[in-house]
């Protein structure tokens, strides 16, 4: 983990209205695993106060990015960058998919995205073992607002019917999987709550092992302002935080 | 040489400026991002006497140039304190100040009691003034009473500088530094966060689960100031100043105003090292203004009118 002043690469729309920035650090690129995130400071003033914490899509040699919509001041300021400009990051924070997703334990990957919960998968595939097979489902509420960029073949669900099956993720992989036998099956997901739910309960059913990256409003993304809890199952303490314990937990740890 | 040291009952804080609790954990967590020992001193996380587990999710919010809280006190009990960050504590060369809230006169007895031999707690920040706890907190905080003889109870069980840590959430706070004061208190901080509310109007929902938090950050800040200058009219003992402080200027407002050391809250969470720089800063302005001890700055404000306030605005 370090704080650094990180130079603005590229800001390119990547699907409709779904923005990638691009920054250059090594500390942080270099550090980064699958599944952590970076809290970014988008300017050097007091409005927006906090800093915004954002999964990491992928790293490049030196170039980390972070993939948004503009859905308030943070993303505002953040998609107005120009090449140069600099923002102010704390990264790589949290505990990534690593651990599930270097396991011996398991040999089918089934990465399930919910709209902009996609953010975590393109740098999870660039380092998931070869000898895994992967697939990949996404969903969204129309064709053009699906994220392809380093994804390769997906399945995709949208809301509208205007690209593959028409409805939701969840549907969509189950149908899948009442047709499709796969070798020791192990679920990354990201996504709406209410999609990660709905998929902790599939899973449970199922019995297969279900790791998600949950989304918390935080303040620090360190610990210090234990602002992000998410209660635990049996677990010793009634809440852990998203930022320090998570953000990606296994599905039957928490209630997501 | 600049003098940066300020002393409360005879504990010497190395610089004027110490991080607030709550906002910087037990000191050992983001040893990565900030070198705490450039510090004056950390204040820990509130301690009660059994871990709390803390409110339910959303715990915050945050609003224009400001957040709102509700983390309820959640915290790891003071005897894994004792047992854990002890021993991690005893090599930080800041003062250590041990931040204790209780829902009962006996409680914070027993938490400064188990604390109270070990050298490295310096001394006592007494949070009367929780605004996100049901028993407690501020029930205590808005009763003159019960501030006196929580103060009188704890002054009776150390010898270490005892510090209240006041709310504004009172018509007049000075009325409780007074209180404090006549028990024996040897400093107040002053303020705590201010009760706030936010509504999300798409769901209609409040935006943090106990519907109302503790409004902090730069949005406070004129109001902090405006009750450190109330306490310091009324009360001898020091005053350390606190809300919405993110840089050296703010810290050298709260002097001036009358607080003889600050602490930093929310900014921590934004720039773990805040502290550290807002230290930095105020010598550097010390140096050039030719102060030679950063307590000159202590209630130095002027108190005429002025006459221009046009360059603050430009």
């Amino acid at each position: 983990m370090i704080q650094t002043h990180a130079p603005v690469h590229s800001v390119e729309e990547i699907a409709s209205g779904i923005f990638r920035l691009s920054f250059r650090s090594r500390e942080v690129a270099s550090a980064a695993l699958p599944g952590q995130f970076v809290n970014v400071k988008v300017n050097d003033s007091l409005f927006p106060l906090l800093r915004r914490p954002f999964s990491i899509f992928s790293v490049e040699s030196e170039a980390v990015s972070i993939v948004f919509n503009v859905i308030g001041e943070g993303t505002r300021i953040l998609v107005s960058k120009k090449p140069g400009d600099v923002v102010d990051v704390i990264g790589p924070l949290g505990n990534g998919f690593s651990v599930a997703m270097d396991s011996k334990n398991y040999k089918t990957a089934l990465i399930v995205a919910g709209g902009l919960g996609i953010a975590p998968f393109p740098f999870l595939l660039s380092q998931i073992g070869k000898d895994k097979k992967v697939l990949s489902f996404t969903g969204a509420r129309t064709s053009n607002q699906i994220v392809r960029l380093g994804m390769g073949h997906m399945h995709i669900a949208t809301d509208d019917g205007s690209e593959g099956f028409a409805g939701n993720v969840v549907d969509l992989l189950e149908e899948h999987l009442s047709h499709h036998h796969y070798e020791l099956p192990r679920i990354f997901c990201c996504g709406p709550a209410r999609m990660l739910k709905r998929l902790s309960d599939f899973a449970q059913k199922k019995g297969i092992e279900c790791y998600a990256s949950l989304e918390c409003a935080m303040a620090c993304g360190v610990g210090l302002c234990q602002g992000c809890p998410v209660e635990t199952i049996n677990g010793k303490k009634k809440y852990v935080l998203v930022c320090k314990e998570g953000p990606v937990f296994e599905t039957s740890t928490v209630f997501v | 040489m600049m003098n940066e040291t300020f002393t409360i009952a005879g504990v010497t804080f190395r610089n004027r400026v110490l991080v607030a609790s709550g906002t910087f954990g037990y000191g050992d967590e983001v040893p990565e991002l900030v070198d705490a020992d450039k510090l004056g001193g950390i204040v820990t996380k509130s301690l009660s006497m059994k871990p709390r587990d803390g409110n339910p999710a959303p715990r915050i919010a945050e609003t224009a140039s400001g957040m709102l809280n509700s983390i309820g006190l959640a915290n790891i009990g003071v005897q894994k304190f004792i047992d854990e960050k002890i021993p991690k504590l005893s090599s930080f060369a800041s003062t250590v100040i041990a931040n204790i809230a209780a829902s009962s006169v006996e409680e914070y007895c027993a938490v400064l009691e188990a604390l109270d031999p070990f050298k490295v707690v310096a001394g006592f920040e007494i949070n009367v003034s929780c605004p996100n706890v049901k028993e407690g907190g501020l029930s205590f905080g808005t009763d003159k009473v019960k501030v006196a003889l929580i103060t009188r109870e704890l002054r009776r069980r150390t010898k270490k500088p005892l510090i209240i840590k006041l709310t504004p959430n009172v018509t007049h706070i000075s009325e409780f530094a007074l209180a404090a004061e006549s028990e024996g208190a040897d400093a107040v901080s002053v303020i705590n966060t201010l009760i706030g509310m936010a509504i999300d109007i798409r769901t209609r929902k409040t935006r943090i689960s106990t519907i109302t938090g503790g409004l902090s950050g730069p949005a406070i800040k004129p109001i902090a100031i405006a009750k450190v200058y109330e306490v310091y009219r009324a009360v001898q003992i020091p005053i350390i100043g606190i809300g919405g402080i993110t840089s050296w200027e703010d810290a050298v407002e709260f002097l001036l105003a009358g607080a003889s050391a600050v602490q930093i809250g929310t900014y921590n969470f934004v720039d773990p090292s805040a502290g550290v720089k807002v230290a930095e800063g105020i010598k550097l302005f010390c140096e050039k203004q030719s102060i030679g001890n950063v307590g000159e700055l202590v209630g130095a404000m002027e108190a005429q009118r002025s006459l221009s306030v046009i360059e603050s605005w430009l």
